[in-house]
């Protein structure tokens, strides 16, 4: 047991920290709309010229080749100092981890920088109308094309700020005959390729970060294919891992949240029920419990092993405990929750987590069927 | 960074689960129902062959000189198997404050296996285990550094009373009405309150080996239980009950192990991490335990079946070193709410 970080870890979060404290915007539109987008992207592009954007990754690609502790600590100190959404979430923390594991030299070298500078802004194509949990349902198609390359034809949906991004990873079924998890591909699409139709519409929380995309024989090359034909529901389920553990959500999210509900209930004093101050320290303490549960979690994977269907553990946990933070959060604001402020906006938006990624009910059978072994039938 | 056993803790722990799984069946638990002193005293004697009596007391007065890092697994070990002891109680909260208080010939007794400790460390009435202790240990209130106060055996047999507990190897003895003098032990507050805190994180220990044993035990079950044709662990209904119980164990295990390290290391926060771990370990037990008795369905409610031996330990003795209500609140004042 040592809970203590290194003086070299300590010496990244001062920099972190200070830089972060310095440069962090104040008061960008959401992210999830037209005009937030561009603002947040420029913020990326700021966070990539001073190569804190992509931090983990080795430095030819823009990071520090930092490690998994350094990231954890940046990203704490990135959401303590009120560091907004990543725009570039779906690219750096989904896509990449795939792309370093499954891609050519070629793909890394075309995809990466663009990826980390923010020239490039991915969305993630899996949803369709037919395949939202049972994402083995995918019904889009690929085929090859006499000349080269492959014709794309399908729809995705639900694609998170997909009318703003300019790339899109998905799964395309490339075998006519395959059923279910078999003869699926994954491509890396440019959205502007002729054929291509993105439809943006609203969410729940009142932005319009969602996007139909509806494409009709839409030709891609060959490079477009990452981790080889007929592979892609192994290469997909390598950036599930990521989207449920720990990359989409670091601890230092809901541990900063923990810490603005703890300064909102002590703004308002005549508010702050015994019973709301009970919710209010059991959210605390989900929050440090989860980042507990991480350290033991990358400690583990430092030594070799992999989270694997742990992360799934991960994805219940931080999903569930956000809406009771901000519900909580609700609950000390009285009439001015129903008012479209910061906090009811995160609430809502809290309510998506047990839905993307993997509905919770999906993670609780993997939960049961790979942790504890039940049968599936 | 490692927040994990190293070998030396992997080590001494299997050691332990090995002597407990072997010696500590549920056998050992029904036979400890009908004699609580018996049962108590034949796993003591195991328990003293391996050192444990002085896990915590410094290797100078002839202790092992670990650490809460080092004991806490252990604690986690007797928990699984609802060893009918009062192990926190003796080994880790009475056993150190004999060694700090000087008192020589109970320290000696103890190290000898021949000594077993009670503890009211929070004014309750109720002593857990008091029906035979040797020492009972109380206070008005030990966590806010009030004064520790031992009194012998023939002391609390005189002023106490039997009560049943749910779980009859507590063996729980009532000190309402007029509570003895006793010794004063010589302590200083923050001393009182380090015991109070090492007898919650030791709680908290023994709750999350009592989940994981009535989790384990309900997942093997209901893959062998058939329903409809086929194992009732194939429905959903009940695959997210248990997962449900898998999260709330598997999140409570780091907030435990991280209150031993603060423990260990004298921080500023210890009080509060301790807290935090128990008030996740009582709700995690709780909960574990509703799960499996609704996922076993009639059989959890019988006495022929073992699994009540676990769930009745988990219903004694989750609120006792302050529930996750009373902890949460301590936690809330920590944090300045």
């Amino acid at each position: 047991m040592d809970l203590e970080y290194t003086e070299s870890e300590k010496e990244f979060r001062a920099q972190a920290r200070e830089w972060l404290v310095a440069n962090v915007p104040r008061g960008l539109k959401s992210g999830d709309t037209a005009e937030g987008f561009a603002q947040h992207v420029e913020w990326e592009k700021l966070l990539y010229d001073a190569r804190w954007a992509v931090v983990s990754w080795p430095e030819r690609y823009g990071g520090r080749a930092a490690s998994l502790w350094e990231w954890l600590i940046f990203e704490e100190e990135y959401y303590r100092a009120g560091g907004p959404p990543r725009v570039t979430q779906n690219g750096i923390f989904l896509l990449a981890p795939t792309v370093f594991d499954f891609g050519t030299p070629e793909q890394q070298d075309a995809v990466l920088p663009r990826m980390a500078a923010a020239d490039d802004l991915w969305c993630q194509g899996w949803s369709e109308p037919g395949a939202g949990s049972d994402l083995a349902a995918t019904s889009s198609r690929a085929k090859p094309d006499p000349t080269g390359g492959w014709r794309l034809t399908g729809q995705k949906t639900w694609t998170t700020r997909g009318a703003f991004c300019t790339h899109m990873f998905g799964l395309f079924r490339t075998d006519p005959e395959s059923e279910r998890h078999h003869g699926l591909t994954y491509f890396m699409i440019p959205l502007d390729t002729q054929g291509i139709t993105v439809r943006g519409f609203d969410r729940l929380d009142g932005d319009e970060g969602f996007a139909e995309v509806f494409l009709e024989d839409v030709h891609v090359p060959d490079e477009a294919v990452l981790g080889g034909v007929g592979e892609g529901w192994r290469v997909a389920m390598s950036t599930t891992g990521s989207e449920r553990g720990l990359t989409l959500r670091s601890p230092g999210r809901f541990m900063s949240a923990a810490e603005n509900l703890i300064s909102l209930a002590q703004s308002r004093p005549d508010a702050a029920t015994p019973i709301l101050r009970d919710k209010i320290a059991s959210a605390w303490i989900d929050a440090e419990a989860y980042r507990l549960f991480t350290l033991s979690q990358v400690t583990s994977i430092v030594a070799g092993g992999s989270p694997g269907a742990q992360s799934s553990l991960n994805k219940v946990f931080w999903s569930e405990l956000d809406i009771r933070l901000q519900g909580t959060a609700l609950d000390l604001l009285g009439q001015e929750a129903e008012l479209d402020g910061a906090w009811t906006r995160s609430f809502m938006f809290a309510l998506a987590g047990p839905i993307y990624a993997g509905t919770n009910e999906i993670q609780r059978n993997i939960i049961a069927e790979r942790l504890l072994g039940l049968p599936r039938k | 960074m490692y927040f994990a056993l190293n070998d030396d803790q992997t080590a001494l722990r299997e050691g332990v689960r090995d002597l407990l799984t072997g010696e500590c069946t549920p056998e050992l638990v029904r036979g400890a129902w009908a004699d609580p002193a018996a049962g108590a005293a034949a796993l003591w004697a195991q328990l003293t062959e391996m050192g444990l009596p002085g896990a915590a007391v410094p290797e100078a007065q002839g202790g092992l000189g670990l650490g809460a890092c080092d004991i806490v697994p252990l604690l986690e070990e007797a928990g699984r198997v609802a060893a009918p002891i009062p192990l926190v109680e003796t080994a880790f909260v009475a056993a150190p404050l004999f060694a700090a208080a000087g008192l020589e010939t109970e320290l000696d007794l103890l190290l000898e296996g021949k000594l077993l400790v009670a503890c009211a460390l929070d004014g309750s009435p109720l002593v857990p285990y008091g029906q035979f202790a040797d020492r009972t240990l109380i206070s008005s209130d030990a966590s806010a550094g009030r004064s520790i106060r031992m009194l012998d055996a023939v002391t609390t047999a005189a002023a106490g009373s039997a009560v049943d507990s749910i779980d009859a190897t507590r063996a729980v003895l009532s000190l309402a009405g007029d509570r003895p003098e006793g010794v004063r032990l010589d302590l200083s507050p923050a001393q009182a309150t380090a015991a109070w805190q090492r007898g919650v994180l030791g709680s908290a220990a023994e709750l999350v080996g009592l989940a994981r044993t009535l989790l384990a035990q309900t997942t093997a079950y209901v893959k062998d239980r058939r329903q409809f044709g086929v194992p009732v662990g194939s429905f959903q209904a009940i695959k997210h009950h248990l997962a449900d119980a898998l999260i709330a164990v598997e999140f409570a295990g780091p907030a435990v192990m991280r209150a031993a390290w603060s423990l260990d290391q004298g921080s500023s926060n210890r009080d509060r991490d301790v807290a935090m771990a128990k008030a996740l370990a009582s709700a995690a037990a709780e909960r574990v335990a509703a799960i499996a008795v609704q996922c076993h369905g009639a059989i959890a409610y019988t006495t022929e079946y073992d699994l009540h031996l676990y769930a009745k330990r988990v219903w004694a003795g989750s609120r006792c070193w302050g529930s996750a209500e009373w902890q949460r609140r301590r936690v809330a004042v920590a944090l300045g709410l």
